[in-house]
């Protein structure tokens, strides 16, 4: 029984000070002025965090409002409602796939590229040479990172659905039959700017914030060994995917979980 | 030449992203264009609006001319009062103007549609449609069906 409150102990301690150390790093790379040459770091970990992950995400995308498209048209068929299909379609991406299915992308692309990159810089003893000759680590490699996956998620998720509604539009449009006009406007008539793009899109930036912070804290604490980096890099797409379903069910249920 | 190549990548990503958005805007929300013309409020008042909710439309000749903006309630008359944004440019409803809450199709939802009437002055913001008719209630519709072919 001792020995039960004492590995109980012994773990709360642990999760608090793991937690504590994250939120230092996090808030002190976010503080500080930015300085000359700042922009550089940042543009280039933009083209490696958000022009990168393009690819994928544009891929997946396309397929995902394709078969969005195609699953809504089987089922709506049935009630001859098939000009709902644009609606279903754009309100289920920008107010869950989109941001969810982008942020899980950008984790697994991007959040474990950056962990295994800083990983291998503190194992390397980068960091601590950097450190040595007085240039600050979370300075000069944290920050640029947190702030460059920040900005890079958003855009990404604003391209992620149109390219999804692209997609669904022409499954529907092209193949189906589906007519454009109908398609369109019964989009128009129920999407709202500020409750649904609004939403969605507030949805990505809490996303970003948490992807980021993970992966670079992941990066920044891992165990200077090979074993470590790989479980670190690990430990942030399993965190982050855990982390970006649990605030998304949050989010939904504080956004629009107004029953009242 | 390395980092040229990325700052151009870069800012077609963030122009792209930035496009996207405002393609999410435009294309797929439709703004509406009923807040930029400006708008006036009218008043109903209805025995029951079963179902209507805030941004129901409200239509003219099938043509949606405002949106419902809000619903309350006066507890003393048991009625229910709805307020309605109203285009600007639809500014000649006559005083004895008539409103009915009506059903879009079979399972649709609840719309206010308005029906003029012949009178010489027209309704201005604040006032109050007097001529209303609450929405029909399918179980109130029934339950009198079935009174009538019991008592007959």
């Amino acid at each position: 029984m001792l020995r039960f409150l004492r590995s109980l102990g012994q773990r709360s301690i642990e999760t608090l000070a793991t937690l504590g150390r994250a939120s230092i790093i996090w808030f002190y790379s976010i503080w500080g002025l930015p300085r000359r040459g700042d922009f550089k770091l940042f543009t280039k970990q933009v083209h490696f965090i958000g022009v990168m992950s393009l690819v994928i995400i544009v891929l997946s995308a396309f397929s995902i409002g394709a078969v969005l498209s195609l699953q809504f048209y089987t089922q709506l068929v049935r009630f001859d409602a098939q000009e709902a299909v644009g609606l279903g379609v754009a309100m289920v991406l920008l107010r869950e796939l989109g941001p969810v299915v982008t942020a899980l992308l950008f984790a697994g692309r991007a959040g474990s590229a950056v962990t295994a990159e800083i990983g291998l810089m503190k194992t390397t003893e980068q960091l601590a040479s950097m450190e040595m000759m007085g240039v600050d680590p979370l300075h000069r490699i944290v920050a640029p990172r947190l702030w460059a996956g920040f900005v890079s998620l958003p855009l990404l998720t604003a391209i992620f659905n149109v390219v999804a509604i692209w997609g669904a539009a022409m499954v529907a449009i092209e193949w189906l039959g589906v007519d454009d006009g109908t398609f369109w406007a019964g989009m128009q008539n129920v999407v709202d700017l500020k409750e649904d793009v609004g939403k969605g899109m507030l949805k990505t930036l809490v996303f970003a914030l948490v992807i980021t912070w993970i992966a670079v804290f992941q990066g920044y604490d891992t165990v200077p060994t090979a074993e470590g980096i790989s479980e670190s890099t690990t430990r942030t797409v399993v965190y982050s995917s855990v982390a970006i379903l649990a605030l998304d069910f949050l989010l939904t249920l504080v956004m629009y979980g107004d029953f009242a | 030449m390395r980092m040229r190549t990325i700052e151009i990548s870069v800012g077609a990503f963030v122009l792209a992203g930035i496009l996207a958005l405002v393609f999410l805007a435009v294309r797929v929300s439709g703004i509406n264009t009923t807040a930029q013309e400006g708008s006036y409020k009218l008043i109903a008042r209805f025995n029951d609006i079963a179902g209507l909710t805030i941004r129901s439309k409200v239509s003219l000749a099938g043509v949606t001319i405002g949106r419902v903006v809000g619903i309350g309630v006066d507890s003393e008359y048991a009625e229910a009062i709805v307020t309605m944004q109203i285009r600007n440019s639809i500014n000649n409803l006559p005083l004895d103007t008539g409103a009915k809450i009506l059903t879009e199709g079979l399972l649709g939802g609840r719309y206010i549609g308005i029906f003029p009437g012949g009178d010489e002055e027209v309704l201005k913001d604040g006032d109050t449609i007097t001529e209303t008719q609450g929405a029909i209630v399918l179980e109130n519709l029934i339950g009198d069906f079935i009174t009538k072919q019991g008592s007959k």
